[in-house]
């Protein structure tokens, strides 16, 4: 066996377990979710596989028990889609503007976009509270889309994306008589489509998983979102642990989904921050 | 008329760029500069405030538990630091060595824990490090003999599990943040490094860890941002923002204590701002220092 090989197989090796270190709780969560919860009470969460302790009997309850873990899973769909749509639509337009023009301003306000990718959000967390409140937005979807629909990183990851279009297909457009914003809504939204696939996994799996501003927003549980509900199934008095693991393992599943079948399109979109040397 | 004037090329591009200002102000602007407001006044929601001087500041000054939150988020950022760049850069090294099988595969189940929410990794884990004998990480100690552990009770093993949190869920992502600085850095490099008799280590410390380096310090700037601004993992970790003795408080949750469970928004406004100069100090310091600032001007 030459050197190359044992190479190949020592990496390969290394990989594996590190793989296997890494998929580990995917796997616990899995075998847990076909246990009862009492089960989790009393030996924690554990690699055991025992089939004669497991059983369907969560996922029946998860589909025909009651709760609202429903109720939410929709909220979030809902609540990701719009989010996802108003964010793209409003960050590529800035984009747009920030990478087709020469203006007064211009560098001045991207700074800006960049010092949001800076302060941290949590800073703002207080103000936007009583903002809200004051704006008698509380409990309201609004609440929570708003501040994000102009997203500094999406902006940033457009506006990168259109310096690769040509100048001249603008130009050409101006000389056909189109004016600024036919130019941008028919010649170049339609070039920018890959860039959206990209940006909407992005948005729409931050979305999926978003917890904190919406927790401090919403106070009626109709309106709870999946993490928010979740989390609320834990409690200082007893946790519902039959709900809680079937129900965490169920929230996965969408988006894994996704991933598996879009995956070029999440590595694009993590890594479209990163900036090129 | 005024379809002519909208219509112009010199006023199109503040038409596109409207709605980020507007947010910008409203969102942004706004809510900083209420903040900042707010921190020399006491607040108390549905009441009218009144302007103390920077009375919270001082109190602030003096407040132990503040402090240990500094600190706990100082340490969870540099541990975070030490773990999450140099391993997933060497991960991205070797994963992308022509002689590496599965490549594909290994680069998407490191990527899987990224799309959990934190509510649910948060879960797992706490029940993973739970102090039973037969959780699984004290099953595992179990086999080499060691007594159960109770992760969470303690300042060191509660760390031990919080780490192992952020470990788990950005390795994958970083070593992608790698990998894609990797992809422009030409084989030629390598190719003419070797012909001079370069070995491996060399190659890797000359050539790879300098051209890598813008991709580092965007990593080490994200990493320094959420590092200090951790809060959920914690809330998860600990079922609440109460920890015991405090062990897992970070500077967040103390402001989100103080603000949001104690009402009062004046002195946790205070506490915001403490975290904005500190974030903005050490990013910024690091920046000046990798020379980012004086690569933009030429």
């Amino acid at each position: 066996m030459n050197t190359g090989t044992l190479r190949k197989i020592l990496l390969f090796a290394f990989f594996s377990v590190l793989c296997l270190l890494i998929l580990v709780p995917f796997y616990a969560v899995t075998i847990a979710s076909f246990k009862p919860g009492e089960d989790l009470i009393r030996y924690g969460l554990n690699l055991r596989f025992d089939l004669s302790a497991m059983s369907l009997d969560n996922f029946v309850f998860l589909f025909t028990g009651e709760h609202a873990y429903f109720t939410w899973f929709f909220n979030s769909l809902l609540l990701t889609v719009v989010q996802v749509v108003l964010t793209l639509l409003v960050s590529a337009t800035v984009a747009y503007g920030f990478s087709a023009y020469e203006f007064r301003g211009k560098n001045l306000l991207f700074v800006c976009v960049l010092l949001i990718m800076m302060v941290p959000f949590e800073i703002l967390l207080l103000p936007l509270y009583t903002l809200t409140f004051n704006m008698g937005l509380m409990n309201s979807y609004s609440a929570i889309i708003l501040p994000g629909v102009a997203g500094a990183a999406t902006i940033f990851f457009f506006r990168q994306y259109l310096r690769g279009i040509p100048k001249e297909m603008i130009a050409a457009g101006r000389v056909d008589g189109a004016n600024e914003y036919a130019i941008y809504a028919r010649l170049i939204l339609p070039v920018m489509k890959p860039s959206f696939a990209a940006m909407a996994i992005l948005n729409g799996m931050n979305s999926w998983n978003n917890f904190l501003w919406p927790f401090m927003v919403l106070s009626d549980e109709n309106k709870y979102t999946l993490p928010i509900g979740l989390k609320t199934l834990l409690t200082p008095y007893g946790n519902n642990y039959d709900l809680l693991i079937v129900g965490s393992f169920f929230s996965i599943l969408p988006i894994l989904a996704l991933f598996l079948g879009f995956q070029k399109y999440f590595i694009d979109g993590m890594t479209a921050g990163a900036v090129k040397g | 008329m005024i379809k002519n004037f909208l219509y112009s090329q010199k006023v199109a591009p503040y038409v596109f760029v409207l709605p980020f200002v507007l947010i910008f102000i409203i969102f942004w602007v706004y809510p900083l500069l209420s903040s900042f407001g707010m921190s020399f006044q006491k607040v108390t929601l549905g009441q009218e405030a009144s302007f103390i001087g920077a009375d919270n500041y001082t109190k602030l000054m003096g407040d132990t538990i503040f402090f240990k939150a500094v600190r706990n988020s100082a340490v969870y950022m540099i541990l975070t630091l030490l773990i999450l760049i140099p391993f997933p850069m060497l991960f991205a090294v070797l994963i992308n060595s022509k002689a590496m099988w599965g490549r594909e595969f290994f680069k998407s189940s490191f990527f899987f824990p990224a799309l959990t929410s934190v509510v649910v990794a948060g879960t797992i884990f706490r029940l993973m490090f739970g102090e039973m004998e037969g959780s699984l990480i004290n099953s595992l100690l179990g086999m080499f003999g060691v007594e159960p552990v109770k992760f969470l009770k303690g300042q060191t093993t509660g760390f031990v599990a919080l780490v192992a949190l952020a470990s788990w869920r950005w390795m994958g992502v970083n070593m992608l943040y790698f990998l894609s600085g990797l992809k422009n850095i030409p084989d030629d490099y390598y190719e003419a490094a070797s012909i001079d008799g370069a070995s491996a280590f060399q190659r890797f410390t000359r050539i790879t860890i300098p051209l890598l380096k813008p991709t580092t310090i965007y990593v080490l700037t994200i990493s320094i941002y959420a590092g200090l601004a951790m809060f959920i993992e914690s809330m998860m970790l600990w079922n609440g923002n109460n920890s015991p003795k405090n062990i897992g408080l970070t500077i967040v949750g103390y402001l989100y204590r103080q603000g949001i469970e104690k009402n009062n928004l004046g002195y946790a406004a205070a506490v915001g701002i403490v975290l904005l100069i500190i974030t903005m100090v050490i990013n910024l310091t690091q920046l000046a220092i990798s020379g980012m600032f004086k690569k933009e001007e030429d």
